[in-house]
């Protein structure tokens, strides 16, 4: 393609027209965020900018930073490159990014779903001539089930749980996943109580966005507060000793890895609900109808195949590398 | 009605052991007989004959989805099960109905054999749109038979056990063998079997549990005896009626790639089962289990092969004596009978492995070392007094391997590893130098190993492969050779299948070597010199 309006270098991805990077992986001057996820919103650069529903989040993580915020829809121009944010409903303030410089449109989606999960504004399509997608969960074995009904399954494994005098523990990202879990549980089973790290981002989201009531976990409580409850913790504390305090306990795990029955298997969970915040193979491709756009750049996850299969689409794709990490395998220390 | 895929659905759903046996209890209380006999035998890997090709599989599941067939190749890549895929890719287009019960499906199924091709098609196209996840699942499974789905024989009869009252071991006797579900009603088979239906049985082997402990826990000495552990195949070779038969502790029946130890069995008296190893054996010395791996393929075993490639059978217990079943003797009396027996057949197809019994413990650990030099792969403690039992028990059977053989190796080529591993490049291709016509040093394919680093080893090296590959097949990626790995197997022998000229067993990765570089490993010749001759 000539003159890119977006490119991929070794920092990040950036648009050499206006000078400011998206996402960068490595500490540069000026940076816009898609989401405040650890791998997206990094440490060490001068100036970030991202949606105001962002801004708690990575001042909470990244402390004194000198950042900005831009409402979804709000244009603004840097060196003559025009740039707004559009909801991307992967977490809470997730942005797509759009450019547009001489009538050609460029966006970023960042993560995204398409699922309205209650908590993140959900997915807008934006029109433009090359969109960059993550793709995740591009193949087509990933058809996610209504969120309806996977939210059902997990009421009833609550409700199982509590029949058996057991704690139901539920592994999930501690920004994003906890939060979308949260707004859609059942409450009247129980409560809901939390890790620390989730319990922090709750608080924090609770300033600007209604949050049902959940319960931190502390020294204080009592294994028998728990019977019968749901507990909501980071998958990093899965096998570890805080878990003690939850027996007897059934763990449990929700993420789009959970697919395959291989994954609830070896990870030694005993349910696995196939929950995810990335689009599943049928909203991808439908994402990309949507956008209008025949230049489509491939990040992460199944990349290469599903770039082959847009090019035999007819559509012009090609592959960018990034070093962001992938829906579960890793635990985002916020 | 909780049916087979209902079964299926809930033993998928829990990691734990005693939900799975309530599922499998709810089955076996519930179930028709039929479908019940059919459930043991898919739990017993009892297949169904496959009635279709699996390529034809493939292309009609592509079809069903809408994606190119190399699409569907990728996922099914990436997913590691074909019936998972397709169970995951064909979209319910139809409102799901139940389905038929498991014996219903199986008929239709085998069925299949007689339809053509567009038939064939069309019968599946109208299952799989009508069927849900699990049912899908449980079809394509019974089409493409094989059936492990985390249900050990053990779990099965410890249910079918609480079910019915009858003990857990008997059942396990009662489905040995080579009975057909077609023909096998759940009366015969579990309620009230015959005794003439158990004249073709096999007894359920009895299985040692790897040493996990100090040789000194094991209390006084002279309780004990040590026997050497045989790489071979084991197999109880069972002499009624005038027949002589073999089974291998797969429950296969392979009397017919043995005619040797069949000629040989007749000389036994009828009512006789001898417990053992089946060993290749060529001019007194006892070969590698490839040897072994030349008479195993073929269904009939012809001359050459027969001369080229001779075994016996190493015996080291006897089940049964004069038509009774003496599993409930002691040990080192079951011994003696076997000892009179072997010595007064003389025929040079049975040979006794030996037990030897020590003053001290240090004995053991001597005899330990000295395994591989035996042609063992270490050694079996067993317990004077104890009975022959059912399957895997902890207690009076020991076996304590030999430490694995060790070379340094480079990887090659990788490829994407299966399920919770389908995204990391985690299956890897392994090389060694040698040395060319030319005098140059090249780098030659010796082993495939896949387990044996951690998760986040995986991830490290994944990156690696992602950013160092020199050329893709499909799901395999050449990959620079910059990084080495201590390769850890259990045997070694000479191939002329491979093309390093070397077979190992069992390859796994034993550490990444951060501290070596491509030019430290191993070569093919260091390799060879681990065979011993």
């Amino acid at each position: 393609m000539k003159n890119p309006l977006l490119v991929f270098n070794q920092n990040g991805i950036y648009c050499p027209k206006a000078k400011i990077y998206i996402d960068a992986w490595k500490p540069v001057d000026k940076v816009i965020i898609s989401h405040a996820h650890a791998d997206h919103s990094k440490y060490g650069h001068q100036h970030y900018l991202t949606h105001p529903n962002s801004v708690p989040i990575v001042k909470h993580r990244l402390g004194n930073i000198n950042i900005e915020s831009k409402e979804w829809g709000e244009k603004f121009t840097i060196n003559g490159v025009q740039f707004s944010l559009h909801p991307a409903g992967h977490i809470i303030g997730s942005s797509q990014v759009r450019v547009e410089y001489k009538g050609d449109v460029w966006v970023y989606s960042g993560d995204y779903k398409r699922v309205n999960d209650g908590i993140s504004t959900p997915f807008e399509p934006v029109r433009c001539n090359t969109f960059i997608t993550e793709c995740t969960f591009g193949l087509p074995a990933f058809n996610w089930k209504k969120q309806e009904i996977v939210i059902n399954e997990i009421n009833d494994f609550w409700k199982e749980c509590k029949a058996n005098n057991q704690t139901a523990v539920l592994f999930a990202y501690s920004l994003g996943k906890a939060q979308r879990l949260i707004a859609n549980l059942n409450l009247e089973i129980g409560k809901i109580y939390t890790h620390g790290a989730v319990e922090n981002l709750n608080e924090l989201i609770r300033t600007y966005k209604n949050l049902p009531k959940t319960h931190r976990i502390t020294r204080e409580t009592k294994k028998e507060d728990l019977i019968g409850n749901l507990v909501i913790a980071p998958p990093s504390t899965h096998g570890s000793p805080w878990l003690k305090k939850m027996v007897p306990y059934v763990t449990s795990s929700s993420s789009g890895w959970m697919t395959f029955r291989g994954a609830r298997r070896r990870r030694a969970i005993d349910r696995g609900f196939v929950l995810s915040d990335h689009v599943d193979w049928k909203d991808l491709i439908q994402t990309i109808e949507d956008t209008e756009a025949k230049n489509i750049v491939c990040t992460h996850g199944y990349k290469d195949i599903f770039s082959k299969y847009l090019n035999e689409n007819g559509y012009n794709s090609f592959m960018e590398n990034t070093p962001f990490e992938e829906e579960e395998i890793i635990e985002n220390n916020v | 009605m909780f049916d087979f895929a209902d079964l299926v659905e809930q033993i998928d759903k829990t990691n734990k052991t005693n939900l799975k046996v309530k599922a499998l209890e709810k089955f076996f209380s519930s179930a028709s007989d039929q479908d019940k006999v059919w459930a043991i035998a898919l739990f017993s890997s009892k297949k169904p004959k496959r009635s279709i090709k699996t390529s034809d599989l493939r292309v009609y599941a592509a079809k069903m989805a809408k994606i190119p067939l190399w699409l569907f190749e990728e996922s099914y890549h990436i997913v590691g099960d074909l019936a998972e895929t397709i169970a995951l890719v064909v979209p319910e287009t139809k409102e799901s109905i139940k389905p038929p019960t498991l014996t219903q499906l199986i008929k239709e199924i085998k069925d299949l054999k007689n339809l053509d091709e567009i038939k064939q098609r069309d019968y599946l196209i109208n299952r799989w749109s009508h069927l849900n996840y699990y049912s899908k699942f449980v079809f394509n499974k019974l089409i493409t038979g094989g059936f492990r789905i985390g249900v050990s024989q053990k779990l099965m009869t410890k249910s079918i056990a609480n079910v019915t009252g009858i003990d857990q071991d008997t059942i396990a006797y009662q489905i040995m063998g080579d009975w057909n579900p077609e023909n096998t009603t759940y009366e015969q088979l579990i309620l009230s079997p015959r005794k003439e239906d158990f004249i073709y049985k096999p007894y359920p082997f009895y299985l040692a549990n790897p040493l996990d402990q100090d040789l000194e826990k094991l209390g006084s000495s002279s309780n004990w005896v040590y026997e050497n552990k045989w790489d071979g195949i084991r197999a109880q070779l069972i002499k009624r009626n005038d027949e002589v038969m073999i089974w291998s502790r797969g429950e296969e029946l392979v009397s017919k790639q043995f005619p040797e130890l069949l000629e040989m069995g007749n000389y036994l008296s009828n009512g006789t089962v001898i417990d053992g190893e089946i060993l290749p054996f060529k001019s007194g010395k006892i070969g590698s289990f490839n040897d072994l791996q030349k008479r195993l393929g073929r269904k009939n075993v012809g001359k050459t092969t027969l001369e080229n490639s001779p075994v016996i059978l190493k015996a080291y217990d006897l089940l049964e004596l004069d038509n009774s079943d003496i599993r409930n003797q002691k040990y080192i009396d079951r011994r003696k009978s076997l000892e009179k027996i072997v010595f007064s057949l003389k025929n040079e197809k049975l040979q006794l492995s030996k037990y030897y019994f020590f003053k001290n413990w240090k004995e053991v650990e001597t005899a330990h070392c000295q395994a591989r030099i035996n042609k063992s792969e270490g050694l079996m403690i067993k317990n004077l007094n104890t009975i022959y039992k059912v399957g895997r028990k902890k207690g009076d059977w020991w076996k304590w391997k030999v430490d694995p053989l060790t070379i340094d190796a480079v990887l090659t080529y990788a490829m994407r590893g299966h399920g919770r591993r389908a995204n990391l490049f985690t299956d890897y291709t392994f090389a060694l130098w040698k040395t060319n016509d030319s005098g140059d040093r090249e780098l030659v394919t010796f082993a495939k190993a896949y387990s044996g680093l951690t998760d986040k080893e995986f991830k490290q090296v994944d990156t690696f492969i992602k950013k160092n590959t020199l050329e893709r097949f499909g799901p395999v990626r050449s990959v620079q050779a910059k990084l080495v790995f201590e390769i850890a197997f259990e045997g070694i022998a000479s191939s002329s299948r491979h093309k390093s000229g070397v077979a190992v067993r069992f390859p796994r990765i034993l550490r990444w070597r951060k501290d070596k570089t491509i030019k430290d490993a191993n070569s093919i010749n260091d390799l060879k010199s681990l065979i011993h001759e």
